[in-house]
Formats: structure tokens, C-alpha cells, sequence
């Protein structure tokens, strides 16, 4: 399938509140980790969730963040992160 | 004497109380989707009967084969929903199980930040303080303290991996093997691999003193 | 600013409640009928729009609910959108169960 990142690639999670079904959350929005891995092409949530086909497909990946780059105070060891899986969608070059 | 010839798990228990708003409006809904034609009432029937034949247990057994055989392991990382088939399990049509190693280096713990997406094709259903708003939370932004409330406090040194569930995937944690396990097969492994170790709010039980 | 349901660093979160309830006959129904509802064989309704009526609901209303009390509300709100079930019939159905002997 054709997908724009690839393992290891910087990526920024674009930044969007709009008041309809999203999964992309709050948490980690306008923040920088990397594609940790392509999990492949899935229907769109944002489609599937009004009754659309979901199509076309989105390149889905998992993107892994320090903990450090989301939360100022963390206050867990630096070597921790946190895993999420982000659409192609909400991702940017970084 | 008690009668077998029916399951009377599926008969309304005797109510304790008078049925709640909840309770009437559930047996509405489906008396109405089923005049309707839309289910039958031997459907919801079967229904529970499959989601109650998922257990942890399951977890576990593809837990202990997975630390006695290093293929199957191999397998089980790269299709899970494949390798767990290999032991008769099948686990549903929603979503696509993803397999999490724990090691000595690496704690995994698993959310569902915006819902509370979950391996039930495989566990079943999940435990109320997972679905809790508290858990959804905080686990994200203060995952060893939320793990130390469950019991286990990680080493610094030790990298805490928090997977959050947004899409298909179902993560499934293996917890480390428990040093001292070496005689023991897959059964008794198995009953070392509790639920909690499952989603990596704990890790496996140490084996018994003997 | 995030929605109820995005909860990820919510403010204020305290103590996890650790206690597990058995489920009820009827909380086990309210998930047997709408994962029926979702198999591909049926078709109902997607999962993403169970998630989107839950999201939707009036944000005091989905921290006060219970688990499954958002699910029924969800399946309401869907079935009315697809025109299977109105609430009216629902309360209706309610009334007739209820004048049961």
C-alpha cells in the first residue's frame, strides 16, 4: 500500500478540535514523536462514524512519543513513552 | 432437585429489586428489535453465552505457549490473531489483536483513552476500573503512579510503555516470565498469567514457595 | 480544548476505583444486542457510530452514566437516526411491559 512515513520518520500530530467523532486526542496534538510502525490501511473513523464507507482507506500508524515531549511535569523516568495509533491524516513531516 | 433441563443462566434472575429505568428500556429495545425482525431473542441468547466463553484464561494460554516456544512467540508478534488461532482459540470479527512483549527492560500497559477499546474478542469483557474515567485519564500521564496504586512499582530503569487503543488494534501485553519457572509447563504457567497482567497493570505471579 | 470523552491528562482525575461489579443479566444484554447489532452479518451499526452517540452526549450526562447506560442511550439515539426505533416506541414498549401482571 502506498503510505507516506515509514518507520522511524519524525512526525508532527497535526492540531483540531472540530465538535464531530475523531481519534486523534487532545493529548497528543502539535506534538513530535516517531513512527514506531505501519500497521497497514483502515477505514476512516470520521467517515464510519456518520454512516460513510470509510473510504478511502487511511494509512494507519503507531507513533511513539517520549513522555517527557507530552507533559512538562512528567514525572516518570526519562526513558518512558507513550504508544498511540494515529491516521495518516493527522500526521506531518516534523 | 434441581432441574438441568434448562440453562437458567439466560432467565432473568429473581429480581431483588423493582427494574430500573436501565433495565426496562434494555427489555424494550429488544422486544422491539425483535418484533421488528431486526434480531431474535435466541440471537442476544448466544450472544452473551460467546461473550462469557471469553475469558482472561484464554490470555493465559496463549501466554504460556508463547514463553515455552520461542516460534510460536516469534508468531505470536507478528500475527496474533493468526497465532492464537493455532491453539483453537478464535477470537471475533471487530479487531485486529496486536501482542506487546514485557521484558526486563520494557513495561507495557495498555488504555483506551477516548472509549475503552479492549481485547474482548479474546478476554472477554473488561474490568470496570479500566473503563473508569480515572484510569482513562491518568494512566497516560502518570503511569507509575497509577501502577504503583495496582501494586507494582518499576525500577527507573525499566522504560514504561503506555499503548494508547485510538484505532484497531487490541493490544495484547505478555507479561515476563517470572524467574524460578523453568520445570513448569504450559498449564501451570498459565495460572501464573493473571487478567491485570494481561493489560500491564501487574506483572505475572511469582511461582508459589514451596 | 478536549471533549468529555477525551480524557487522556484529564485534570483532577483521582484514585482508581478498583472495585469490580458483576455484570448484570441486563448489562450483558445491553452488550449482547448492540454487538449483534455490528456483525458484519447484521450491519446495523458501525462501532464508530456506537463511539460518536456516546462522544455526542450532553457532557454531565456521560460523567454521571453508567458503562452501559451510554451504550443504550448511543443505540437509541442510532436506531432513531436510522428510522428502526423512535424513542416514543421505545417509551411505549416501556409502559406495555411495565402493566405486565
Amino acid at each position: 500500500m502506498m503510505s507516506r512515513f515509514r518507520a522511524g520518520d519524525r512526525v508532527r500530530v497535526r492540531v483540531g478540535s472540530p465538535p464531530r467523532h475523531v481519534r486523534t486526542p487532545c493529548y497528543v496534538q502539535g506534538k513530535i514523536g516517531r513512527v514506531e510502525r505501519l500497521h497497514g490501511a483502515y477505514r476512516n473513523p470520521e467517515s464510519l462514524a456518520y454512516g460513510g464507507d470509510g473510504l478511502p482507506r487511511q494509512a494507519l500508524y503507531l507513533v511513539r512519543f517520549p513522555q517527557s515531549e507530552l507533559w512538562a511535569k512528567y514525572a516518570g523516568s526519562a526513558r518512558d513513552q507513550l504508544l498511540i495509533d494515529i491516521y495518516e491524516h493527522w500526521l506531518e513531516p516534523a | 432437585m434441581h432441574d438441568d433441563s434448562h440453562d437458567d443462566r439466560h432467565v432473568p434472575p429473581a429480581p431483588d429489586h423493582d427494574p430500573t429505568d436501565f433495565e426496562k428500556r434494555v427489555e424494550a429495545v429488544q422486544a422491539l428489535l425483535v418484533e421488528k425482525g431486526i434480531l431474535t431473542a435466541d440471537e442476544v441468547r448466544r450472544a452473551v453465552e460467546e461473550m462469557d466463553s471469553r475469558t482472561p484464561a484464554q490470555g493465559a494460554r496463549v501466554v504460556a505457549r508463547a514463553w515455552v516456544d520461542p516460534a510460536f512467540k516469534a508468531r505470536l508478534l507478528a500475527d496474533a490473531k493468526a497465532a492464537i488461532s493455532e491453539l483453537g482459540i478464535t477470537v471475533g470479527f471487530d479487531a485486529t489483536i496486536v501482542a506487546a512483549e514485557n521484558t526486563e527492560r520494557v513495561h507495557h500497559v495498555v488504555v483506551c483513552t477516548l472509549c475503552s477499546c479492549y481485547p474482548r474478542g479474546l478476554l472477554g469483557y473488561p474490568p470496570d476500573w479500566y473503563k473508569s474515567l480515572n484510569y482513562r485519564s491518568r494512566v497516560v500521564v502518570d503511569p507509575r503512579g497509577v501502577l504503583k496504586e495496582f501494586g507494582l512499582v518499576l525500577d527507573p530503569n525499566v522504560e514504561v510503555r503506555v499503548l494508547d487503543s485510538t484505532a484497531d488494534m487490541r493490544y495484547l501485553v505478555i507479561p515476563a516470565r517470572p524467574s524460578g519457572t523453568e520445570q513448569m509447563g504450559e498449564e501451570e504457567l498459565a495460572s501464573l498469567v493473571t487478567r491485570d497482567s494481561l493489560i500491564g497493570v501487574a506483572e505475572a505471579r511469582p511461582p508459589a514457595m514451596r | 480544548m478536549a471533549r468529555v470523552h477525551d480524557r487522556g491528562g484529564w485534570p483532577g482525575a483521582g484514585p482508581i476505583d478498583r472495585f469490580e461489579h458483576p455484570l448484570s443479566w441486563w448489562e450483558k444484554r445491553m452488550d449482547a444486542i448492540t454487538t449483534l447489532l455490528m456483525t458484519p452479518e447484521k450491519r446495523v451499526l458501525r462501532v464508530d457510530e456506537l463511539r460518536r452517540a456516546v462522544e455526542d452526549m450532553e457532557p454531565a450526562a456521560y460523567e454521571r452514566c453508567a458503562y452501559y447506560e451510554r451504550w443504550l442511550h448511543a443505540v437509541e439515539t442510532l436506531m432513531a437516526e436510522k428510522g428502526i426505533l423512535t424513542r416514543e416506541e421505545i417509551d411505549r414498549k416501556v409502559k406495555e411491559l411495565d402493566a405486565r401482571p
